[in-house]
C-alpha cells in the first residue's frame, strides 16, 4: 500500500508553529515536524506527550544504586570482611559516594540508549532525503494524506497564510519512516 | 512580551546572521586551511606531548624515584597536577549542564568548546593517579572482579577508590553528555559536506538524525536528564577530590570545608582555562559574531563570584585553625603563610584573590588583553593553591626531626609539561574536525533573522 505525504517547507520556526496549530485544528493529521534545532513549543503544537524516558533514566538510577549498595556490602560484610581502621564492615556512610556514581552512570547511559532505540538512531541509518535544509536553515511539516476528503489546495491554500515557501506530494511505499 | 524581555540584553550574536549563515560560519573552520597560528600551536603542543610521552615512559621504567618525594612529602606534583585538571574540566560541566539547567541562553556559544575541555581535562588528570601507581599495567587492579586472590576486593571505605568510580564516571558521562550534544551537528555537517570521507564519518556519528520533531522533543528530555545528572555529578567528583584530603588526619587537610572549598576552586580554575581557551578560539578561528564581549564579560563576572568564593574560604581556614585551639593545625597554617613555602602561598593569594577584583571594573572586562592576562594569572594561581594544600601540609610534620623540603625534579616538570601538551593537542585537533560551537543550541537561542527574500527566491529557482 502506497502513502501520500504532502511535504511543507517554512524558513521560519514562528510560522511553522502557527502552521502546525492550525493544519491540527483542521482535524489533518501530522506525521512529523523536521526543524535545524529543537523548536520550543512545538511538542504542544503538536500534541506530543511528555516524553516517558524520564522514567527510565529513574529506573536506572535506582537499579544502579540499590545495586551498587548491595554489592558494596556484600563485598565489605560478606564475601571477605577486612578490618579496616576498625570501622564496622557493614558501614554505610561509606558506600554512599560509589553507589551515587553507579547510580548517575547507569542513569545516563540508561536514558541515551533509551534514546537512541525509541528514536530507532543507529550508526548506519541513512536519514531520509525527503526534506533537505532541515539540519540547516528550513522547517519542514510532513502532513498525512490519509483521508479520503483531503483537500490538497485548501490546505495549500491554508499553508500559504504562513508564508509556506515550498509545498510537494510524494507517495510514499509503504513501510514506515519517513 | 518576549520581544520586549530580549531587547532588554544585548544580542546572543552579532553581525545580523541567517540560520543558514551560522551553520556555514561554524563548518567554515573545518574546510580552510588551517592558519599558520593554528600549525605553530599544534606543532608546539604536539612536542610538548611527546616530551611527556617519552618522560612517561622513562619514569615507569626507571620507577617513580626519579621525583622529588621522600619520606615525608609523599605526595607533591603528581596529585597536584591530577587536581589541578580535574578542577578545569569542572568548568565545562558547570557550563554545559549548571547553566542548561539556570537557562542561561548565552552558555551556548562556549558550552561546545567547554565540554571538550572537560573532555580533554579528566583524561590528563587521569594519567597522573596512573603513572603514581608506578606499575600502571596493574590499574585493573582498582576494579572489584573476582580473582584468583581470594577474591580479595578492593576497599570500599577509601576515598582514593572512590575517587576511582568518581573520576571514571565522570569521564565516562562527560563524553556521552558531548557526543549527545554533537548528534545533531554532525549531521547538519554531513548534510553540507561533499560526498567523501567527511560525509561518511559524519553520517556513522550523527545515526541518521533528520530533525524530527518526534526525536527533538525526546532528545531535550534526554538532554534536560543528562544535564541533571552532571550537576550533581560535578560536585560529587570535586567533592570526592577533597576527601582524598579530608579524611586524612593531617593537620591542614582535615577540615570540613574542604569540599565546598574544592568545589568552588575547581570551577574557578576551570573558568579561567575556558576563558582562556575562548579568547584564543574566537580569534584564531574569526568566531568574533558568536564568542562576543558579552560573552567573555558574563565569564568574568562568575569568575569574580568564584573567586570571592575562594578568597572566603583561605580566609576561613585560617579563623578555623586560630579558632580551633589546635596548635598543630595552628601551626601548618602559620608555617604556609610564613615558612619556606611562603612564596607559594602569596602566589596563590594575589593570584586567585587579589588579581580577579580588578574583574569588578567593566572596563577591565571588556578589555580581552587585560582579561587575557588576568585568567592566565587565575591559572597559574589554582595551580599554586593545590600545591600549597598539598606540599605545605606535609613537609613539615608532627615530628620536626622528619622535616623536609621538597623541589620537584625535572621528570615532574616534563610530565607535567607533557600533559598540556596532550590537552592542547586534542583541543587543536577538535577545533578543526568538530564545530567549535553548538550549531543547533546557537539557533535556538539566538533570535536570527529569517532568510533574506531574494537569496530565497534564487534558492527556489535552483532547485
Amino acid at each position: 500500500m502506497s502513502q501520500r505525504i504532502l511535504v511543507a517547507t517554512f524558513d521560519d520556526e514562528g510560522d511553522l508553529l502557527n502552521a502546525v496549530t492550525a493544519v491540527r485544528r483542521q482535524g489533518l493529521r501530522i506525521e512529523d515536524a523536521f526543524t535545524p534545532y529543537a523548536v520550543h513549543g512545538l511538542d504542544h503544537a503538536m500534541g506530543l506527550r511528555p516524553s516517558r524516558l524520564t522514567w527510565v533514566c529513574f529506573v536506572f538510577g535506582m537499579a544502579g544504586a540499590v545495586g551498587m549498595l548491595w554489592f558494596e556490602h556484600w563485598v565489605a560484610a560478606v564475601s571477605w570482611p577486612v578490618n579496616v581502621g576498625g570501622k564496622p564492615w557493614n558501614s554505610l556512610p561509606s558506600d554512599v559516594p560509589v553507589a551515587f556514581e553507579a547510580a548517575v552512570l547507569l542513569a545516563g547511559f540508561g536514558s541515551v540508549f533509551a534514546l537512541f532505540a525509541v528514536s530507532r538512531l543507529y550508526p548506519g541509518k541513512q536519514a531520509s532525503v525527503s526534506h533537505p535544509g532541515s539540519t540547516d536553515d528550513r522547517f519542514v511539516l510532513v502532513i498525512e494524506e490519509t483521508d479520503a476528503t483531503f483537500d490538497l489546495s485548501a490546505v495549500e491554500q491554508l499553508l500559504q497564510t504562513f508564508h509556506v515557501v515550498d509545498t510537494r506530494e510524494l507517495i510514499r511505499e509503504e513501510g514506515h519512516g519517513s | 512580551m518576549s520581544e520586549h524581555s530580549i531587547s532588554l540584553r544585548p544580542p546572543l550574536i552579532s553581525g545580523d546572521k541567517t540560520l543558514g549563515d551560522v551553520t556555514r560560519d561554524i563548518c567554515a573552520p573545518m574546510d580552510r586551511q588551517p592558519s599558520a597560528l593554528w600549525w605553530w600551536a599544534f606543532i608546539a603542543s604536539v612536542m610538548a606531548l611527546i616530551l611527556g610521552v617519552v618522560t612517561v615512559w622513562y619514569q615507569i621504567a626507571t620507577g617513580i624515584g626519579t621525583w622529588g618525594l621522600n619520606k615525608t612529602v609523599g605526595w607533591a606534583f603528581d596529585i597536584t597536577n591530577f587536581v589541578f585538571w580535574v578542577g578545569i574540566g569542572h568548568a565545562g560541566t558547570l557550563i554545559s549542564a549548571v547553566l542548561f539547567l539556570f537557562r542561561q541562553k548565552w552558555r551556548t556559544a562556549v558550552n561546545r568548546s567547554a565540554e571538550a575541555m572537560t573532555l580533554f581535562a579528566v583524561m590528563c588528570a587521569g594519567i597522573f593517579p596512573l603513572i603514581h601507581m608506578g606499575r600502571p599495567w596493574l590499574a585493573y587492579w582498582m576494579a572489584p572482579y573476582p580473582n584468583t586472590r581470594g577474591s580479595l576486593w578492593v576497599n570500599f571505605k577509601s576515598p582514593l577508590l572512590w575517587d576511582v568510580f568518581a573520576i571514571s564516571t565522570y569521564l565516562l558521562i562527560s563524553a556521552v553528555f558531548w557526543y549527545v550534544g554533537l548528534i545533531p551537528d554532525m549531521a547538519t555537517i554531513r548534510d553540507q559536506s561533499k560526498p567523501g570521507l567527511r560525509q561518511r564519518v559524519t553520517s556513522l556519528l550523527s545515526l541518521g538524525w533528520d530533525g524530527s520533531a518526534r526525536t527533538w522533543h525526546r532528545y531535550e528530555t534526554v538532554y534536560m536528564l543528562l544535564a541533571g545528572l552532571a550537576t550533581p555529578l560535578v560536585f560529587s567528583v570535586h567533592t570526592i577530590v577533597s576527601m582524598d584530603f579530608a579524611t586524612a588526619v593531617i593537620p591542614g587537610w582535615h577540615t570540613t570545608i574542604f569540599p565546598p572549598y574544592f568545589v568552588a576552586g575547581a570551577i574557578f580554575s576551570g573558568l579561567a582555562m575556558v576563558t582562556t581557551l575562548m579568547i584564543i578560539a574566537r580569534k584564531t578561528m574569526r568566531l568574533e559574531d558568536y564568542i562576543t564581549l558579552n560573552h567573555i564579560e558574563r565569564m568574568c563576572l562568575l569568575m569574580l563570584s568564584m573567586g570571592c568564593i575562594v578568597g572566603l574560604a583561605y580566609g576561613t581556614e585560617f579563623f578555623m585553625a586560630a579558632y580551633s585551639g589546635n596548635g598543630y593545625e595552628q601551626f601548618v597554617f602559620k608555617n604556609r603563610a610564613f615558612g619556606p613555602m611562603a612564596w607559594a602561598y602569596w602566589t596563590m593569594v594575589s593570584c586567585n584573590v587579589v588579581v580577579p577584583q580588578f574583574l569588578w571594573i567593566r572596563r577591565v572586562r571588556t578589555c580581552l588583553p587585560l582579561v587575557f592576562i588576568i585568567v592566565i594569572f587565575v591559572n597559574i594561581g589554582m595551580w599554586f593553591e593545590r600545591f600549597v594544600i598539598i606540599v605545605t601540609s606535609l613537609h613539615r610534620d608532627f615530628l620536626p626531626s622528619s622535616w623536609a623540603h621538597y623541589s620537584p625534579t625535572i621528570v615532574e616538570i616534563a610530565t607535567f609539561v607533557g600533559s598540556f601538551g596532550l590537552f592542547f593537542t586534542c583541543f587543536l585537533l577538535f577545533c578543526r574536525i568538530a564545530p567549535a560551537i553548538a550549531i543547533a543550541e546557537i539557533k535556538g537561542a539566538a533570535h536570527l533573522k529569517k532568510r533574506p527574500a531574494s537569496s530565497l527566491v534564487s534558492k527556489e529557482k535552483v532547485e
